[in-house]
């Protein structure tokens, strides 16, 4: 077995942070449609970029780059951040910009391609989806001069036929959830293949490492909590496989968890006390390049990284999602042969997957809204205000088909 | 465990929500092994008496007859009664058993006994006087029945004297149930006093004060100076046990928007009216219905002909039975745009009727429903929006019309009223 034949090999320490902003919907009434067709709130969406390049971005950057030079090129991480969000720091931040440019100059950092407006295209369109990873890759490109090896898809949204996509795409890396329904009794830490790619090679979130951090750092109801740096270096440290996955929402390290928590002290700690534990840091692409993969990882229904399930249901689970998701796709051929710039750039926005996970009824039962960023009192809010803007988008589509 | 329960009405006979909600309340009861004996100021004898044992307070005498309210309360606590409560006996066994209790005169006070009052048990121009002589009756009965029940139950303003009266005579817990307060049923500067005065004496008097809504708990804590721990929030369910579902024919294609209810301030019919303008600006083939009566019926056919909406907005006029059964099935979205709802058992109808509604905030039955469309009864915009949405996008109203079914099926009097048996047990402890 391979992994006894590494046994003297280090462990593998994979760090992914994953970046997005939505970009907000303003509050759009029916009689709105064909009247105005500026949909967007652009001072709430820039409130709360303000807010979390304050509160995470920034800071978190600083640390990093100080850790990285510290380490001398033993600390190494990945990004993955989303063309939404890059089209807001342009036009808000372009500060942000500069540091993480300045986080890539130091060689420890692998950007990994994404689609551009945080979409669900996989799950749609496979045009629209290649559509969008090209303009991403295009735009890290032209940001940050490197062009990613390695995938990330929104959520990590991640099947066969998806891999196969962005095989076919040049990239050889592709990062998922280490699911535990599609697992089984395998362990996450390894590196796979794809079941129908081989040569594709894949790395699986370990969940519960990573959520130990970017989900219940601040729980004060975990019986684990407070999370020292010396127990979680431990717990890493124990798993049995060859390289472990830390992919978190960059948003957790200061924004989820408030720095009063410790969260940045925490992340301070990590890289020194992880090598000193004799583990090494890999970006993902070192990561496959230096493990064989242990076999393959067959995924026929998508798997993603929100839930207990590990499916796609949080984003087109009911019919409100599932008819707003086809209604808005169902315009792509048309917008192909409009061909106009400005159209474009909304549906590229309406197709961010914040404006389905909105509609999630799932909302009902929980009561008050789990999540704080949310701007719908009730899924039904989120649903209308959406139609209501893809009623507007239509009109236009239709009108501009019309006049060619 | 038993209740001595006083109400106003109880179906069939009834005018307005409080007969049907106390018929909820005593089968929900019986379920929870807790019997009751209803006490009402004018039985028919048609009620479904299987779950109770209704008392009719027109057969009792009683033993001293004062006029006023305020003279009665003061006397309460003299007042020996030796009554002949005899619900539902023929007269001849009536007259025998008060010859019977003549003839033994075993307390000196009776001397005025054997005056029966007729009550109306309507909501008509002498209705202080009604409650008043309720509470003497009340009290009457109270002591006859004295030995049966441990707790006594109020619903609402009208029988809180005879609440109050038997708690004076028996010694036994009295809880209070407001199904609303004044202040949903005048403006805030147009409260009767007189009504504010005997519901205010109920709740002080009370050993809990049990409320349909925590918007209406609020009221009675803020409104009332109750202090907030003897007063409990139990939300009203709806039984739908032996309801058909009817089948309507469509005379027009257009979709049917609906609000059904009193036509008077509280109920926001003006709100109404604004949201259907500005939704009949941007589709045609909506029409909306107002069905109900009530003060403000006049001002809002004024409101719709100024609009210029009167050709796509019709009023019915007062709906009953089997009417509101018809107008539900033929509506598309029902909306309750109450100022200030107690509770508001309508859009639980509507959904039933697997119509998706829209209700304020300001209602309490927001506080249970869902999956009902919530906006600010002000919020005319909001309140256009969900109308249009509804109609607009099939999705939504199939979504809403399955879940919001699913949800009031769920609300059941066996869960609302476990709450109530575990108030009273908290009493006799």
């Amino acid at each position: 077995m391979n992994h006894y034949c590494n046994r003297a090999m280090k462990k593998s320490i994979c760090l992914s942070f994953h970046l997005h902003q939505p970009t907000r919907l303003r509050q759009y009434r029916f009689f709105d449609i064909g009247n105005d067709s500026h949909y967007y709130d652009d001072f709430a969406n820039r409130t709360a970029l303000k807010r979390v390049i304050e509160k995470c971005y920034l800071p978190a950057n600083a640390i990093l780059l100080d850790l990285i030079k510290a380490c001398k090129g033993k600390f190494r991480i990945a990004f993955t951040i989303s063309g939404s969000v890059l089209e807001q720091f342009e036009r808000y931040a372009p500060e942000v910009i500069d540091s993480f440019k300045a986080l890539c100059d130091t060689g420890c950092v692998e950007l990994v391609g994404t689609t551009y407006n945080h979409s669900l295209a996989s799950l749609a369109s496979e045009n629209e989806f290649r559509f969008q990873v090209n303009r991403h890759r295009d735009k890290i490109k032209s940001l940050f001069g490197v062009t990613p090896t390695t995938f990330s898809n929104t959520e990590l949204i991640y099947s066969d036929s998806i891999g196969a996509t962005v095989y076919s795409m040049g990239f050889d890396t592709i990062l998922a959830e280490g699911a535990k329904n599609a697992l089984g009794w395998k362990s996450p830490d390894y590196v796979y293949n794809s079941a129908v790619n081989p040569e594709l090679k894949l790395l699986l979130r370990n969940y519960s490492l990573s959520d130990d951090v970017a989900g219940r750092f601040s729980d004060k109801s975990w019986d684990a909590w407070p999370l020292s740096i010396q127990k979680y270096t431990g717990w890493v440290a124990n798993a049995e496989g060859e390289v472990v996955s830390l992919f978190m929402d960059y948003e957790s390290f200061g924004l989820r968890h408030d720095k009063s928590g410790g969260i940045f002290d925490f992340l301070s700690l990590l890289p020194s006390a992880f090598i000193d534990a004799g583990m090494e840091f890999v970006t993902p692409s070192q990561a496959t390049a230096g493990h064989k993969g242990v076999g393959p990882f067959p995924v026929e229904q998508p798997l993603s990284w929100y839930g207990a399930e590990s499916d796609v249901s949080a984003w087109l689970g009911n019919e409100l999602q599932q008819d707003a998701f086809k209604k808005l796709y169902a315009l792509a051929e048309k917008l192909a042969i409009v061909g106009d710039d400005n159209l474009w750039a909304d549906f590229g926005r309406l197709q961010e997957s914040g404006n389905f996970y909105y509609m999630n009824t799932r909302f009902f039962s929980a009561g008050e809204s789990v999540d704080r960023e949310n701007p719908y009192p009730t899924p039904y809010e989120a649903f209308i205000n959406y139609m209501n803007v893809l009623s507007d988008f239509s009109i236009r589509v239709n009108n501009s088909l019309a006049e060619k | 465990m038993k209740v001595l329960m006083f109400g106003w009405e109880f179906p069939p006979h009834i005018a307005g929500g409080l007969g049907t909600a106390c018929e909820g309340i005593v089968k929900g009861l019986a379920h929870n092994g807790v019997d009751t004996i209803f006490v009402m100021p004018s039985a028919s004898g048609d009620e479904d008496q299987s779950c109770t044992t209704i008392v009719n307070a027109s057969d009792v005498a009683v033993t001293c007859v004062s006029a006023g309210v305020d003279e009665f309360i003061n006397k309460v606590k003299f007042i020996s009664v030796d009554s002949n409560i005899v619900p539902y006996v023929d007269p001849e066994e009536y007259f025998a058993a008060i010859e019977k209790m003549k003839a033994e005169k075993r307390h000196e006070m009776t001397v005025g006994f054997g005056q029966k009052f007729k009550f109306s048990g309507k909501y008509g121009a002498n209705l202080l006087e009604e409650v008043s002589r309720y509470a003497q009756v009340g009290g009457t009965i109270a002591v006859r029945y004295a030995s049966e029940f441990d707790v006594i139950h109020a619903h609402d303003w009208l029988t809180y004297l005879a609440g109050i009266a038997a708690k004076e005579l028996t010694g036994k817990p009295l809880v209070v149930h407001v199904h609303a307060t004044s202040f949903d049923r005048g403006t805030d500067d147009m409260v009767d006093s007189r009504v504010y005065a005997i519901e205010k004496r109920g709740m002080e008097a009370a050993d809990r004060v049990v409320t349909v809504s925590d918007l209406t708990r609020n009221i009675v804590i803020n409104r009332y100076g109750i202090d907030p721990a003897k007063v409990v929030t139990v939300h009203n369910a709806v039984d739908f046990s032996g309801r058909d579902d009817v089948e309507v024919s469509r005379g027009v294609r257009d979709k049917v928007v609906t609000f059904l209810g009193r036509i008077t301030f509280q109920k926001g019919p003006e709100y109404f009216i604004e949201a259907a303008a500005k939704v009949l600006k941007r589709t045609k083939n909506v029409r909306f219905v107002m069905a109900g009566s009530g003060d403000m019926m006049n001002r809002a056919i004024r409101q719709v002909a100024r609009l210029g909406i009167s050709d796509r907005f019709h009023f019915t006029g007062f709906l009953r039975g089997a009417e509101v059964q018809k107008m539900f099935a033929l509506s598309d979205v029902y909306i309750m745009p109450s100022v200030s709802e107690p509770f508001g058992i309508s859009p639980l109808e509507a959904m039933r009727s697997n119509v998706p509604s829209i209700i304020s905030h300001q209602s309490g039955a927001a506080e249970v429903l869902k999956y009902a469309f919530k906006v600010d009864f002000w919020d005319v915009d909001a309140m256009a929006d969900d109308i249009y949405a509804l109609l607009q996008y099939p999705s939504l109203s199939e979504f809403a019309s399955r879940a919001g079914y699913d949800e009031v099926n769920s609300l059941k009097w066996n869960g609302a009223t476990a709450k109530l048996k575990d108030i009273y047990e908290s009493l006799l402890q």
